[in-house]
């Protein structure tokens, strides 16, 4: 699975993107955002209050934090939007 | 009656809004409204140097489409663009332009609306402040009247 990261989300884990080899049993958005925490460093920092991030699996965005990841080929973690 | 694709385009390059509008209008007699909303980069009190866009490539695009495909739907519009600038853009320059055209005025009116508040929202674009005095800015905060603008719509 593919991990996308942007803004400053982006910048605290030092990295655009990675590709993950996921746990059987990390099955939801929830449970991603739980491993991520894990991870240390930025990681820990940035997943810590996972209410204020948004999620879009495979570019469509997702409000349901218990939304399987089933068939997702690119989940992508973001701050809320400030375009326009 | 075929379906109105909007034209959506997320790109580096400035826009020209009068050539826009030709695109939407020229050869046709049944567009009696055109509205365009330009949103530009502020200098924020002569404090920033420019705002830099950064946003997720595909993504952004879908987005737009799908909200731009709503508002044609919801207004009964007859056409509609919307473009959005990435990469660093100075105080004054263009960050995003929309138009829609329409039959009547308030059709046009409540779309562009409709379409820059969703896009405030939903749209993945993330802006982050340069200073005017070289110092690294930090990144622009999202603002909750922007979700209470996208929230009206939901009721109406």
């Amino acid at each position: 699975m593919k991990l996308l990261y942007f803004s400053w989300i982006r910048e605290r884990v030092g990295m655009n993107e990675e590709v993950v080899d996921l746990d059987d049993n990390i099955k939801t958005v929830s449970d991603l955002m739980s491993w991520l925490k894990s991870r240390g460093d930025g990681f820990e920092a940035v997943f810590e209050h996972p209410q204020i991030i948004r999620v879009a699996l495979d570019q469509e965005h997702v409000d349901d934090l218990e939304t399987s990841l089933e068939h997702t080929k690119e989940v992508a973690l973001f701050p809320p939007m400030t375009g326009g | 009656m075929d379906q109105i694709v909007p034209d959506v385009r997320i790109q580096a390059e400035d826009f020209d809004v009068n050539e826009e509008i030709r695109k939407l209008t020229e050869g046709r007699g049944d567009v009696g409204a055109v509205v365009t909303f330009s949103g530009l980069c502020r200098d924020e009190g002569s404090t920033l140097s420019a705002l830099e866009l950064e946003h997720y490539p595909g993504m952004a695009e879908a987005e737009i489409k799908r909200i731009a495909s709503d508002a044609i739907q919801r207004f009964g519009l007859l056409g509609m663009t919307a473009i959005h600038r990435y990469g660093k853009i100075a105080p004054g320059d263009n960050i995003v332009l929309v138009i829609a055209t329409s039959p009547h005025r308030q059709a046009s009116f409540d779309g562009a609306n409709y379409l820059m508040d969703f896009l405030k929202t939903r749209a993945p674009f993330w802006k982050k402040e340069h200073m005017a005095t070289g110092e690294a800015g930090d990144w622009v905060d999202a603002k909750d009247v922007d979700d209470q603008a996208m929230e009206r719509w939901k009721s109406s």
